[in-house]
């Protein structure tokens, strides 16, 4: 029996009111991808994953999250996948620990698998031995790991990360990097937004979103290539395009076009 | 449906985070002490020197000397001798005196006659206590004014009267009815001040949303914030209840447990009622500020601990009626004072039942953006 595909979207629209955050949007993410999404501040790279993620209502489309419809399942939804938002929210008066457990308990994991897990995240985030600190005065690259083992803590086959490195220095980064990386490699698959060009690179496809529309969907080298082409110049001689012109390149046709 | 682990881990996750938030510490364990005291003793002044006008309408012997024998106590200081009630009362009112003694034309023909001599006693009755305890004073006074006269041989058996007038508040509530009252009050802020600290706080912060990426229910949300508020609020009532026995001695003449039941449905209603403020606004301050004005000032002042809902203007006796503290009142005094339960109390505990299921409800379906199903 075919498992299904982990995110199946069609023609997904969300509207506020008049305005439309995401227009018509279609893609479909593969087992173990890790899946980029890219674009500028208010390009609906939220909007689209909220609805992805049960926290969003689409107003149209259709759209199943590992083969649950992102209409009428969205609570079966969340208790399949992890979600880390922009804000990656713990609760910061709460220790790492009373964190850890409170997650766990939403996520229905209890007894001996929540002291495995709860071992493994303190592991991954570094933490261990530091259970009964409070969460708010952690260094934001420790929180920001923290939350992704609480949203991982259910051991989900999906997983929908919301720019989950910003504001976090380089070297903690590469490092979160790393884990996802891993992830991938044990079948997860990601679904994850960035503004960093150099994150871009490690995801397996990228998305360009723009003003609600999906403008380009492919694989890093493949983008690139084709700015070489578009842009006319000899492959052999000149340097090939970074990721960063592809991005602003893209957005600027796209801008024309939607002005023109 | 409910499921009993994620219901525990927002329920531990509620209490963590009161027990590590000395404001919430403090509106929790403090506050309903504090507020006893304040009230209990701010209605329990002892009448001494009250100003005093008397309005002597015999002139007699006896008369003055009845008037001497109240200014020699101490309590009382008559500094007024006007004409006639009227001036008298004018007094009263713009609150120059505190009481008015009137001594009828007659008087002294008729306690020396063995007839019952009656005075009046008009007190201001706004302020019960004071209006309680000089009345209380006056006749004991008057009291040993008629039997020194007796003894003294100069009347017959019957007592001198004082006949209360009292105005705004007939039925002089002392602080007895104050403890029970307080038990409403103090839940009422418990509700209202607790839930916005904590509920628009999850907005504030982001963590809203976290909540809501789980797969956690609206009820279990709702109940989880709900239950550690509600071990709160039966702590608050056995400390009120126990403290008012101690420093006031008001007694409890109903079943506990019958009590307890009454404060939970309220304190259910209440807390719903602030959980869907806050959720609504999503402000810590502004929760706080509507969660004061919808909750706690009516429970002050339309539920007839401080006014008597009777001496209301008619549209305010209305509105009262929409007060779930009103009727919770009614239950804590009918509980404490008259040893009444359910079998009198009944149609209270339906509307008290009635305002708990609209606040869950409330509280429920403002998660419904956030929280499918
Ligand atoms: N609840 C809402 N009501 C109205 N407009 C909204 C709402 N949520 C998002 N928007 C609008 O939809 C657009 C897309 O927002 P979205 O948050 O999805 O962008 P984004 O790509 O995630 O941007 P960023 O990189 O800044 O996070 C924005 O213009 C935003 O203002
Ligand atoms: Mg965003």
């Amino acid at each position: 029996m075919a498992e299904p595909r982990p995110v199946v979207v069609e023609e997904l629209t969300r509207r506020f009111g008049d305005f439309t955050a995401v227009d018509r949007v279609s893609f479909q993410v593969g087992r173990g991808e890790i899946f980029g999404f890219l674009g500028p501040n208010g390009a609906g790279k939220t909007t689209t994953i909220k609805m992805l993620t049960g926290l969003l209502e689409p107003t149209e489309g259709r759209g199943w999250v590992a083969g649950l419809d992102v209409h009428g399942q969205r609570r079966e939804i969340r208790a399949r996948i992890g979600y880390m938002s922009q804000r990656f929210s713990l609760y910061p008066d709460l220790t790492i620990r009373e964190n850890i457990d409170l997650f766990g308990g939403l996520y229905g994991v209890a007894g001996t698998r929540l002291e495995a897990r709860r071992r493994w995240i303190l592991e991954m985030a570094e933490l261990q031995g530091q259970e009964g600190s409070v969460t708010g005065t952690l260094p934001l690259g420790f929180k920001q790991r923290l939350a992704l083992g609480t949203a991982i803590i259910h051991e989900p086959a999906i997983l929908f990360l919301d720019e989950p490195t910003s504001g976090v220095d380089p070297v903690a980064r590469r490092r979160f990097w790393d884990l996802i990386d891993g992830f991938s490699h044990r079948g997860v698959t990601v679904f994850v937004s960035t503004h960093y060009m150099e994150e871009a690179e490690y995801c397996h496809r990228l998305a360009l979103m723009n003003r609600g529309r999906l403008i380009a969907l492919d694989t890093p080298r493949r983008l690139r290539e084709e700015e070489a082409r578009i842009r006319g110049s000899d492959p052999s001689s000149a340097p090939p395009p970074s990721l960063e012109e592809v991005f602003i390149s893209r957005v600027e046709r796209e801008g024309g076009a939607v002005l023109g | 449906m409910i499921s009993r682990t994620r219901l525990r881990a927002m329920a531990r996750k509620e209490w963590i985070q009161l027990k590590r938030d000395p404001r919430s510490m403090i509106l929790a364990f403090v506050l309903p002490l504090l507020l006893l005291v304040f009230f209990g003793y701010a209605i329990t002044w002892d009448v001494e020197d009250l100003p005093l006008a008397v309005v002597d309408e015999d002139g007699t012997q006896v008369t003055r000397e009845l008037t001497d024998v109240l200014q020699a106590t101490g309590d009382f200081r008559i500094i007024h001798r006007p004409e006639s009630r009227q001036v008298a009362d004018q007094l009263l009112i713009r609150n120059s005196v505190r009481g008015v003694l009137v001594i009828p034309p007659g008087f002294t023909v008729r306690l020396q006659g063995g007839r019952a001599a009656e005075i009046q006693m008009l007190v201001d009755g706004s302020d019960a206590n004071t209006a309680t305890i000089a009345l209380n004073t006056a006749d004991a006074i008057l009291g040993r004014f008629a039997r020194n006269a007796v003894l003294q041989g100069r009347s017959a058996n019957l007592p001198v009267r004082a006949e209360p007038r009292i105005w705004y508040n007939p039925t002089l509530e002392s602080r007895n009815m104050i403890v029970p009252g307080l038990v409403a009050v103090i839940m009422s802020i418990i509700a209202a001040m607790l839930t916005a600290l904590t509920i628009a706080r999850e907005w504030e912060r982001g963590t809203m949303e976290q909540l809501a990426s789980t797969p956690v229910a609206r009820v279990e949300v709702v109940l989880g914030k709900l239950l550690p508020y509600l071990l709160i609020g039966l702590f608050d009532v056995a400390v009120t209840v126990t403290a008012g026995m101690i420093l006031f001695g008001t007694p409890l003449n109903g079943s506990v447990l019958e009590l307890a039941v009454y404060t939970l449905l309220f304190l259910t209603g209440a807390l719903g009622l602030g959980i869907f403020i806050s959720a609504a606004v999503k402000s810590q301050v502004l929760a706080t500020q509507i969660a004061m004005v919808a909750t706690y000032l009516p429970a002050v002042l339309l539920s007839g601990f401080l006014f008597e809902i009777t001496s209301m203007p008619a549209v305010l006796q209305g509105v009262t009626y929409l007060i779930p503290a009103r009727y919770f009142i009614t239950v804590t005094r009918g509980i404490f004072l008259k040893g009444v339960g359910v079998e009198v109390l009944w149609a209270q505990g339906l509307f008290m039942a009635a305002f708990a299921a609209l606040g869950l409800g409330l509280a429920t379906r403002v998660f419904r953006k956030e929280l499918p199903s």
